[in-house]
């Protein structure tokens, strides 16, 4: 009875150990994939149809889940563990299994106007080292940089070219050229920049190049006109400018049926400010005037006359002196030898006085 | 349909008063009732208050003409007198043209005015003023300008261009399609 009990006992120990060993140990066909570091354990086993039918697809799912997660931890178990704060902390190595960022990549640098320049010349960087051997000066000194830009040692002096200006300072000259190309290398940054961030041109004034067009200097003098405190509302106009055209700005029109008494007060308003520019002497109107009097007076001369011919002869014979008496006294003596008959006294007395002739040869037809 | 904006009121009022001076005044400031100027399709409509709310009920695409038409519109926004604006300028014309029986023809199938065609002139024409041209019987025929002032007028040889033609009723036929 009691070996009996004894043999039993065993065996049931046994079979305990195995239940327990078999808990913790998983058979499996194809041994699992494993990627501790990522806590991934992929299961290659092909899943038989027959227990994964209808009912005990749950259990079957369940278990299955169980088993493989079995074998992670316990290769989790494998890796060295330490005791932190009574908990038991395993390190788990380097992920194997390259996941994808949660994030898009981010976005290459977009190419400045040089590199853009660069890339379609085909221009290719080239290493420059920064430190260059001076031969006069017998030492390594930099291309750029510290000590660069203010080496008195360097260029003491300064030939004049032969065109240049002699009285011109040369050292000047440098420095604002060199002034220029900074703040031109600055300005090109900021445009880089701002048209990377699509806003706006730094640039709406005028940017310094050598042969600015009619539309630059256009704009540039709108843009100037408007870059006043009032925003350029009091800025006069020149005689022949014209309103800038593309500034944005919408058309606003008023409605078709406003107030119709304002617009016609405006209308009226219109139009007295165009009559009060017309100017007060107009020159072509003066001078027909004075032409229209002219005439009038002629015409009137010419009825106080009487008979046109005679009188207009007697005038042009007052004009000439002497020696045209005689012609004009031949022009004058027949209408006054008409009634007269007396040919050879006229013609004298006109010669003597030119204006008195006239009245003279009207007295004389009376 | 929208009102003009005073740039274009101005350019306007500018042509208008080459032929009818201040008298522009009557036609804004009417005793008869508001009447009001509205530009449709680059054109110059002028209209009583009434016949513009009529007009709102028929769309823009639709609308073809409504009250009188006084010109258009250029492309560089100058303004061009039509001759349907005649009704309006005649009777408030400054200076007048009256053509010769024999040139009314002429005159009316687009031709200029010459000095043998000219029948009386208004006293004081500057050159290059607006005038209005009418038969010897006091029919408005149309309008043009002054190539002469009336001094000048007495003195050229008959075959010189007295008036320039720029609008005549003979339009309403010749160019039947367009006007509007």
């Amino acid at each position: 009875m009691a070996a009996c009990s004894v043999e039993e006992l065993l065996a049931k120990a046994e079979q305990d150990e195995a239940e327990k060993l078999r808990s913790i140990s998983v058979h499996k066909a194809l041994d699992l994939e494993f990627d501790v570091g990522n806590l991934l354990a992929c299961d290659k086993n092909p899943v038989e149809s027959r227990s994964f039918g209808a009912q005990k697809k749950e259990d079957f799912l369940r278990s299955l889940a169980r088993d493989n997660t079995q074998l992670l931890i316990n290769e989790v178990w494998k890796l060295p563990t330490e005791r932190v704060e009574q908990v038991i902390v395993a390190k788990l190595p380097e992920p194997t299994t390259p996941l994808p960022r949660e994030k898009p990549p981010p976005k290459a640098k977009p190419p400045t106007k040089w590199e853009q320049f660069a890339k379609l010349k085909g221009i290719q960087k080239k290493k420059k080292t920064n430190l260059v051997w001076d031969e006069t000066a017998k030492e390594w000194r930099r291309r750029w940089g510290y000590k660069r830009v203010k080496d008195d040692t360097k260029e003491w002096l300064i030939e004049v070219p032969e065109t240049a200006d002699p009285n011109e300072d040369q050292f000047a000259k440098r420095t604002t050229a060199k002034k220029e190309r900074v703040a031109k290398n600055e300005l090109n940054r900021l445009r880089n920049i701002a048209r990377t961030q699509k806003g706006k041109t730094p640039g709406v004034g005028l940017i310094p190049t050598a042969q600015p067009s009619k539309d630059e200097l256009n704009r540039a003098v709108s843009v100037a006109k408007t870059s006043t405190a009032s925003a350029g509302r009091f800025q006069d106009r020149l005689p022949k400018e014209k309103a800038p055209r593309n500034t944005g700005k919408k058309r606003k029109f008023e409605p078709l049926i406003g107030d119709f008494s304002s617009e016609k007060h405006k209308q009226l308003e219109l139009l007295k400010l165009m009559g009060s520019k017309r100017p007060k002497l107009d020159v072509t109107k003066a001078v027909n005037k004075q032409m229209r009097e002219e005439d009038r007076e002629e015409a009137a001369a010419r009825h106080r006359k009487g008979a046109g011919k005679k009188g207009r002869k007697g005038n042009m014979s007052g004009k000439g002196k002497g020696g045209k008496g005689g012609k004009g006294g031949k022009g004058g003596g027949k209408p006054g030898g008409k009634p007269g008959g007396k040919p050879g006294g006229k013609p004298g007395g006109k010669a003597a006085a030119g204006g008195g002739g006239k009245r003279r040869s009207k007295a004389g037809k009376h | 349909m929208r009102p003009l904006t005073d740039e274009e009121t101005k350019t306007m009022f500018e042509k208008l008063s080459k032929y009818i001076g201040e008298n522009i005044k009557l036609l804004v400031d009417r005793p008869d009732g508001t009447y009001c100027f509205r530009l449709h399709n680059d054109r110059v409509y002028y209209m009583s208050e009434k016949i513009l709310k009529l007009a709102t009920n028929i769309s823009r695409d639709k609308l073809v003409s409504v009250g009188t038409c006084f010109g258009k519109f250029t492309k560089t926004n100058k303004f061009r007198l039509h001759i349907t604006a005649l009704d309006f300028l005649a009777p408030y014309a400054k200076f007048k043209v009256w053509v010769k029986p024999g040139t009314e023809q002429s005159f009316l199938y687009g031709n200029h005015v010459l000095k043998s065609g000219l029948g009386r002139i208004t006293e004081n024409t500057e050159q290059y003023q607006g005038v209005v041209v009418y038969s010897m019987a006091d029919v408005p025929l149309g309008f043009g300008v002054a190539a002469k002032t009336t001094q000048e007028c007495r003195r050229v040889d008959p075959m010189s261009i007295v008036v320039f033609h720029q609008a005549d009723v003979g339009e309403f036929i010749r160019n039947e399609d367009t006007l509007t």
